[in-house]
């Protein structure tokens, strides 16, 4: 009997254990999952509680509950892999001898390697919704706001979601308005990215929003220092940008065991990653999916649940000898909430960029630009995810491989643009 | 795309003035390529980052980002920015004659 071991009970881990144990009988393959809590975050879900739009009691549900019948769950921590032993040691000094190991234990948060952002302000006028408890205490502190200057900043590539904190920015700006102040609070979105997304015809139309909706743009700073006390963003190339209220997205880093186990992450703790198989450069019975790959693609669910299908399937040939699916292509579908109950919906992979058009085809939803129904579609995702994408359902329409049906081409939608 | 000479060898770039062949690259067009963006003479210092800019490309396919330069190169993120004012990990990359790093989106 073969033995699976998945590190992680988050988005990747649950899906692929479920779709594993699917396809292996109990007595082909043994499935453990090891976490080190029993919380499972809707992560999606934490934009929407600083505006009292969710509560983190909403988002949070126990992780040993997503798992089917026949998977072992531990919950315990993860000291270091033995790449050539073939074990994980825990924290508690178990081990857990495997034939195949899928890693998918996420990013984590290092605030403490900015100067000053967990310092004399955090948490009182600087914050993070990347958490529950951020999120939350972010909530208080809007809603005692009366004006003055906010400003939401990312530290540095790679974050989750990359386009969580230009959603934060949309809705502070619908949450003020609402309230009666919005003229009394400046809002100021600063980035190190050269403009307000990396891919081109992404970056001009979120620009162009954050524009009409009176939200400045800063780009190119890569904030060295947050004095909270001072009330200064201040960058490495010594450059300042004020504020009466900071929302700061940290550096992400892999989780410290990638670091202590040998050989198995970049510097920043990222699992090396084949980006079309889902194969670890380390060894062969190594995988990693979602946030703990180091693959040039967004951290984000819908990377995750698509990178799923292909390594789950590559699990199984390589615990069959066959040669791997290299099918893998970098899609990656994201809902960008713009406040007034509308949102975009952006469809990429590693080699189209976010093009307008319709997703999955011609009559589908609107792509990269403002709609009800995207803002629905957002919505209606969370039930999705618990109750389909978790347990490793497929979801109608939405697959791994990327749709170019009802996409507008790139030459066309410059030429379209000129001729407007 | 521009073609142009660079040391005396024709050197085609992008449109971001990232080369589109890194084999084109040696010492010399390194040179020329900073005093270009403003930077020279180049210093020891410049030189070790530009070296491991090179190394990393060869090995991973992609720059280093700032942060990574920061921890694995010897240069601290502070002198980074004092070698390669506004971007570092961007203008040594087009200094070291490899692709702009794709960072992650």
């Amino acid at each position: 009997m073969d033995r699976i071991v998945i590190l992680g009970g988050g988005t990747g881990g649950t899906l692929t254990a479920n779709r594993l144990r699917k396809m292996f009988s109990p007595g082909e393959a043994s499935i453990t999952v090891v976490d080190q809590d029993d919380r499972h975050v809707y992560q999606p879900g934490l934009l929407f509680v600083p505006f009292g739009l969710t509560q983190p009691e909403d988002i949070v549900r126990p992780r040993g509950r997503q798992f089917h019948h026949g998977i072992d769950v531990r919950t315990n921590e993860i000291h270091h892999v033995d790449l050539v032993a073939q074990a994980v040691h825990l924290a508690d000094g178990g081990e857990l001898a495997y034939d195949v190991l899928v890693v998918a234990t996420g990013a984590v948060l290092a605030p403490e390697e900015t100067d000053g952002l967990t310092g004399p302000g955090w948490m009182e006028k600087v914050f993070t919704f990347y958490t529950p408890e951020g999120a939350a205490a972010l909530g208080q502190a809007l809603a005692a706001f009366e004006g003055g200057r906010i400003v939401v900043d990312v530290v540095e590539m790679p974050i989750k979601c990359p386009v969580a904190p230009l959603e934060f920015c949309f809705l502070a700006d619908w949450y003020f308005h609402e309230r009666g102040i919005r003229d009394r609070v400046e809002l100021t979105f600063v980035t190190p990215l050269d403009a307000a997304f990396t891919k081109p015809v992404a970056a001009k139309r979120l620009g162009g929003l954050l524009e009409q909706r009176g939200i400045n743009l800063v780009t190119e700073f890569n904030a060295g220092e947050v004095d909270g006390v001072g009330g200064r963003l201040v960058s490495f190339d010594e450059r300042e940008v004020p504020f009466d209220l900071a929302v700061v997205i940290p550096v992400h880093n892999g989780a410290s065991y990638v670091t202590r186990s040998e050989g198995l992450g970049d510097a920043l703790g990222f699992v090396v990653t084949d980006e079309h198989t889902l194969q670890a450069a380390v060894a062969p019975n190594v995988f990693a999916l979602g946030d703990a790959a180091s693959l040039p693609i967004s951290k984000a669910g819908s990377v995750t649940h698509f990178e799923g299908e292909v390594l789950v399937e590559n699990v199984r040939r390589f615990l069959h000898g066959e040669p791997m699916d290299a099918s893998y292509d970098g899609h990656a579908n994201c809902f960008i909430e713009t406040g007034f109950s509308k949102a975009m919906l952006i469809d990429f992979n590693y080699d189209v960029e976010p093009l307008p058009g319709h997703f999955p085809g011609p009559m589908g939803l609107p792509l990269l630009k403002e709609s009800h129904l995207n803002h629905l579609g957002k919505l209606m995702f969370q039930w999705l995810y618990w109750h389909s994408l978790l347990p490793g359902r497929d979801i109608p329409g939405v697959h791994s491989a990327m749709p170019l049906a009802g996409k507008a081409r790139q030459t066309d939608t410059i030429a379209g643009e000129r001729a407007s | 795309m521009t073609v142009d000479s660079i040391a005396g060898v024709d050197i085609e770039s992008n449109d971001e003035g990232f080369l589109v062949d890194p084999h084109q690259w040696n010492d010399d067009v390194a040179v020329e390529l900073a005093r270009r963006e403003g930077i020279g003479p180049l210093t020891d210092r410049h030189w070790q980052v530009i070296r491991f800019m090179r190394s990393e490309y060869e090995s991973k396919g992609t720059g280093p980002t700032v942060r990574v330069l920061g921890k694995t190169s010897g240069v601290s993120i502070k002198e980074l920015y004092q070698l390669f004012p506004k971007g570092p990990a961007k203008l040594a990359a087009k200094i070291a004659g490899i692709p702009k790093p794709r960072g992650c989106i």
